[in-house]
This record gives C-alpha cells, structure tokens and sequence, in this order.
C-alpha cells in the first residue's frame, strides 16, 4: 500500500511563509548558502530558515539551530550576513528562534536525497515502524549499496546529527542523519 | 512580568545555566582523551550539548538584565561564589565508571526536569528545555546502556561502579530541595518544583541500578551547597582553567 506523505503543520506553515513571502528573491539568494558542514545541504533543506522580512530598514533573517551545541550555527550566522551583503544588502539582521524547536521533520525531501547522494543516510531511511525519533539499532539502509543489512556502531557520530552505522553487505561504514 | 519576578527568573536562567557549563566543561575534559574512538565522539558531543544549553540559558539572562551584558560576561566573569550550579556537577570527571554514573544521575534528572519546565509560563525558558529535551532522551539511552554493561561486565568495571556509587550518592539530594526562589517561581508557573520528582527519579535510577546488578546505595550522607555559592574545593580550579583566556584578554573572539 502506498503511504500518502504527511507534514507537520509547522513545515506547512513555513513554506506557505517562503511561498507568500513579498521578497522570494532573498529566499533564492539564501539556498546558495549550504551547512559548513554538509556542503550539499542549504539552509532551506536543512530546515534552519524560519522567515525573512524586507522593510525599509532591512532585511531580517529568522532561523532556529538544530542542535543546542551545533559549532556550525555562528559561520552560517555570518554566511548569512556576507551572502546578503554581497548582493547589495547591507543591513542584515539574523534573528534565532527556538520555538518551536527544529526536528528532522523540517527537512526538504530534495534535502534528504541530496544527503543520501552525498553519502550520508538520510531520516527517511530509517527501517520502517523503527520508534519514531529514536535512533535504530540496525537496519537503515546503506547509502553506498542500497542494502539494508546494516548495523549502528555509534549513536554519536562526527558531528551532534549523525551517527554512525557500517553495513554488512558492502563492509562500508557510514553516518545517519539522526531522527530526532 | 513584575520587576521582582524579573530578577527571579535572570537569577533561575544563570543557575540553570552554571549547572549545564560547569557539567559540559566536565564532560569536555575527556576530549581526546576517551577510552576509544567512538566515546570520545561520544563524550564530546555531550559535552556540547551541555555548552550548548549553557549558551542558551546565559544569553536569555543576560538579555533580560540588559545594560549590554553578553553571555560572556556571564560565563567568563563571574567567580565561585556567584555561581549556583549542583555540587554534582563540578567534581572532578574521576574514571570512566565516575562519569558514567554522575551521567546517569544527571540525565535520569534532566529526564524527569525538562518535561515540566516545557510547560513553563516563561515562553523562552520553556524553549530551550523542548530543545534540550531531545538530546537528553539519548544521553540516558547510552548512559543506561553504559551503566548496565559495566555494573554486570568484568569484577573490576563493576567495583568501578561500586566505588562511582558511594562517592556520588550523597551529592544527588541536593537536586531535590527547591530553595524559596524555586519555589516561588513553581508556584507561579514558571520554574519546576524538583521536589515532585524525586520519586520518579529514584524509581528510574534504582531499577537501571538492578539490571546492572548493582545495588542501589543507602548512603545517609548528604552534601548541599552549590545553590548557594558554596562549593567544593574543585569549582574554583575549574573556572581557572575554564576563565584563563577570556581574563587574559578580556573580551578576546576565536
């Protein structure tokens, strides 16, 4: 049976927010600026733009971290700025909101399959009925060989929203993007 | 919010704050220095977490007090007596069974803590604890599994966990006794009455304990002081360390 896609009300409400939004351009400006630390991954996919308002005194950026120690969040922060500086924004203000705070849930599914192309399993490959925003045991499915005979080594891996798994069947280790 | 109120919660923010920095600069200590690759991964993403939280509660303090104060100050100027953290949390990290434990005793809290401080009137206060609510469900996923495997592993992990057990019993009362501050702000709806969760914490701690094999300790002692700026001897080297930088070169940037 083929599952009909679901979203939650507040990634409904923040694309309705890009979608309306009076200045779409800054929207496009900003999917050029990607995670430090996942280079194939805009800001927009990750889930981390919450808002951006243009009045006459400027622009204003309202984001939301993914986790509480991501190191990442400042060099975005200034990615941001220097982005918008660059084409000819000059008095940018980043905003951070934790409320309500960032889930996998706010993920992009281009985002998910961009992570998988780059080598990193994304939450949509997690084992089906695995207890939602839990990390599994075993059995996400290995973004190198498409094998799901995979086991987790560590729930903590290189950085605070991954862990790490090797599979079986190819004998590759590789990190997935942890549900939460 | 009323002026009074105010001063309340910047003073519930800093110590809230104190006990996530103060643990999170003690987690970090094991930063290359973990017993394998993947707990030292592991120590040092809890480790930021922790300094995560701190950076959160600080500046939400330190935005409430204006007059400019950043979370710098907050985290770099103040001395020992100023800071309100638990006593548990600025031991020294001891052996891998030492931090283990205060893990599981801190994470077991932090699971009961944060759920109610969600519901906090206090909008902001109630954010950062559904952020930190997340994190801490796999802190204790793995601190409950690392209790367990070495209370029943090896005659020598166990004894660790023994010792780790009667060192740290005593410290843990100390999270259940709200001060009048406390319990002001509970009854206003904002701060969490820690008293109320005692019982669930015990029942959580002692039945991971018994998986463990491990008992669960009868220790009368008890040792309280971190709310209100007395602390043990260790907190002081602490902030040395952790302050040397920023006091050198005041207002220095990475």
């Amino acid at each position: 049976m083929q599952q009909i896609p679901t979203i939650t009300p507040e990634k409904r409400a923040k694309q309705a927010r890009r979608h309306n939004s009076s200045c779409p351009e800054l929207w496009d400006l900003l999917d050029e600026v990607k995670d430090p630390e996942i280079p194939v991954l805009s800001l927009w996919d990750i889930g981390i733009l919450k808002d951006i308002e243009k009045s006459e005194s400027g622009v204003c950026v309202t984001i939301t971290p993914t986790y509480s120690g991501c190191p990442a969040m400042d060099e975005i922060k200034e990615d941001i700025v220097a982005q918008l500086n660059q084409h000819g924004y000059e008095q940018v203000q980043v905003k951070t909101v934790l409320s309500p705070s960032w889930t996998t849930d706010d993920m992009t599914d281009e985002g998910q399959d961009a992570l998988r192309a780059y080598g990193i399993a994304p939450p949509k490959d997690a084992p089906q009925g695995c207890i939602k925003k839990q990390t599994p045991m075993a059995n996400v499915k290995c973004p190198h060989c498409g094998s799901t005979n995979t086991v987790r080594i560590s729930e903590f891996g290189s950085t605070s929203c991954k862990s790490l798994f090797k599979c079986n069947d190819c004998h590759e280790p590789f990190d997935f993007f942890k549900n939460i | 919010m009323t002026a009074v109120q105010q001063q309340d919660i910047i003073d519930y923010a800093l110590r809230l704050g104190d006990d996530s920095l103060v643990l999170g600069h003690r987690v970090s200590e094991w930063t290359s220095n973990g017993p394998f690759l993947e707990e030292d991964i592991a120590l040092s993403n809890v480790a930021l977490d922790f300094i995560g939280r701190a950076r959160m509660f600080y500046t939400y303090a330190a935005d409430l007090m204006g007059e400019g104060k950043t979370e710098d100050d907050l985290a770099y100027l103040r001395d020992e007596r100023q800071y309100q953290n638990f006593l548990i949390n600025e031991l020294p990290r001891g052996d891998f069974a030492f931090t283990i434990v205060r893990q599981l005793f801190v994470d077991v809290f932090n699971s009961h803590f944060l759920p109610l401080l969600c519901q906090s009137k206090d909008e902001t206060l109630a954010a950062i604890a559904a952020k930190s609510e997340k994190e801490t469900r796999y802190h204790l996923r793995r601190s409950r599994d690392w209790t367990i495997r070495l209370g029943d592993g090896t005659e020598e992990s166990k004894q660790r966990m023994l010792n780790a057990l009667d060192e740290l019993w005593g410290y843990t009362p100390e999270m259940f006794e709200p001060d009048a501050l406390e319990q002001r702000l509970a009854e206003a709806g904002i701060g969490v009455d820690t008293a109320s969760i005692k019982d669930a914490w015990l029942r959580d701690v002692s039945a991971i304990l018994n998986q463990a094999t491990l008992p669960v300790p009868d220790a009368e002692w008890a040792i309280r002081g971190g709310r209100t700026g007395y602390h043990t001897e260790h907190l002081s080297h602490l902030l040395s360390v952790m302050q040397s930088v920023h006091r050198a070169y005041p207002g220095c940037q990475w």
